[in-house]
C-alpha cells in the first residue's frame, strides 16, 4: 500500500502540471501543430533535456533504485514500421482530440465528460490492434 | 500566489515532468502512459481472446495507480488551483479556430467536447475515431508522447526519434486537413 501511496502522489502531481501548464487544452496541441506557440515544444524540450542530464548522471554514478538496484532504462528492439505507421496515426488522433493519454485522465478529473468516449474508444483501439498484431507490419 | 493559479510557464513544467520521471525511475519504473489502455483490457479479461493481453497485468497496477492520480491532479488542479478557463492563446490560432467554426474560448472547446456535440453523430465520431486512434497508434508505435517523445529520447534512442517524427506526420495531417474538413 505504502508502495502505492508514492505513484498516486507522483500522479497527481503530474496531472496538477499538466492542467496547469494547459498542456491539456486542445487548444494548447493545435497551437504546437500550427507552430504559433513555443509553450509546448518548451516544454516537452525541457523535459527532455533535464531527463536526458538525470540519465546520464544516472548512468555515470550507477545510481540505484529504492530497492538498491541498478537504475535501467531499457531500449525496446524492433523495425522501423510500427514506429511511423503507428506513430503517425497517433498524431492524427493526438490532434483530432487534443489529449494524449495521460491528459485524457486529467480531463476527465476536471470534469470534462466528454472526454469519456475518447478513453473508452482508446481502451478499445488498443484491443483491436492487440487482436491485429501479428498481420500487422513489423 | 498568482504564479500557482496563472498558467505555469514552460521552463517550470517541463523541469517538473522531469522530475516525475526520475522519481519514477527511483521506483525502478519507466515512465510511459499509453501502456495503461493494454493493462486495462487485460484487467477486463482480453487475455482470454488475445495473447497480446494474456500476462499479469497487476505487475504493472503502479503505472494504473499513477493513472488515478492524475484524475486527483486534474480534480485538485480546477477545484483548489485556480480556473484557468480562457487560454491564452496565439491571436492567430484564435482568430483562425473561430473562422474555422471550432472557436477560441474555453479550456477545451466546446463545439468538440460540448454536450451538444456529444450527443450528434458528427461529434460523436470526432470523439470515437480520434480515441480510437490514439489507442491503436500509440501501442502500435509502442508509446505515447512519455514514452517516446520524454523518456526515450531523454535516453537517446533512435526509435524514439521515428516515433516523434511519426506523431508530427499524424498531427499536421490531422490539424491542417483533417480538421478544417470536418468544421
Amino acid at each position: 500500500m505504502k508502495k502505492h501511496l508514492y505513484y498516486l502522489i507522483l500522479g497527481t502531481l503530474f496531472g496538477i502540471i499538466l492542467l496547469k501548464s494547459e498542456v491539456v487544452s486542445w487548444f494548447r496541441i493545435n497551437e504546437m501543430f500550427q507552430f504559433e506557440s513555443f509553450h509546448m515544444f518548451g516544454i516537452i524540450g525541457s523535459a527532455v533535456v533535464c531527463l536526458a542530464i538525470a540519465i546520464a548522471m544516472i548512468k555515470k554514478v550507477g545510481a540505484k533504485t529504492v530497492k538498491g538496484k541498478p537504475i535501467k532504462v531499457k531500449a525496446k528492439s524492433g523495425g522501423w514500421k510500427p514506429l511511423i505507421i503507428g506513430g503517425t496515426l497517433f498524431g492524427l488522433g493526438w490532434a483530432i482530440t487534443g489529449a494524449c493519454p495521460g491528459p485524457m485522465f486529467v480531463l476527465l478529473g476536471k470534469g470534462v465528460y466528454s472526454i469519456g468516449v475518447v478513453i473508452l474508444f482508446a481502451m478499445f483501439g488498443t484491443f483491436v490492434f492487440g487482436l491485429l498484431k501479428p498481420h500487422l507490419p513489423k | 500566489m498568482n504564479l500557482i493559479f496563472e498558467t505555469w510557464p514552460w521552463y517550470v513544467s517541463g523541469p517538473l515532468i522531469a522530475f516525475i520521471a526520475v522519481a519514477l525511475l527511483y521506483g525502478g519504473k519507466v515512465f510511459g502512459f499509453s501502456s495503461n489502455f493494454r493493462h486495462m483490457c487485460s484487467a477486463l479479461g482480453a487475455g482470454k481472446v488475445s495473447d497480446f493481453f494474456d500476462y499479469n497485468w497487476k505487475e504493472n497496477s503502479w503505472n494504473l495507480v499513477f493513472l488515478v492520480g492524475t484524475i486527483l491532479g486534474g480534480f485538485i488542479g480546477h477545484y483548489f488551483l485556480g480556473q484557468t478557463d480562457s487560454i491564452p492563446l496565439n491571436p492567430t490560432t484564435a482568430d483562425r479556430l473561430v473562422e474555422l467554426g471550432i472557436g477560441a474560448y474555453g479550456f477545451v472547446p466546446d463545439s468538440i467536447f460540448g454536450m451538444e456535440a456529444l450527443f450528434s453523430v458528427k461529434g460523436f465520431l470526432i470523439l470515437a475515431v480520434g480515441g480510437f486512434l490514439v489507442g491503436f497508434g500509440t501501442r502500435y508505435a509502442g508509446g505515447c508522447t512519455s514514452g517516446h517523445a520524454i523518456s526515450g529520447l531523454a535516453n537517446l534512442q533512435w526509435r524514439s526519434l521515428l516515433a516523434v517524427i511519426g506523431f508530427f506526420i499524424g498531427g499536421l495531417i490531422s490539424t491542417h486537413f483533417i480538421l478544417p474538413l470536418l468544421f
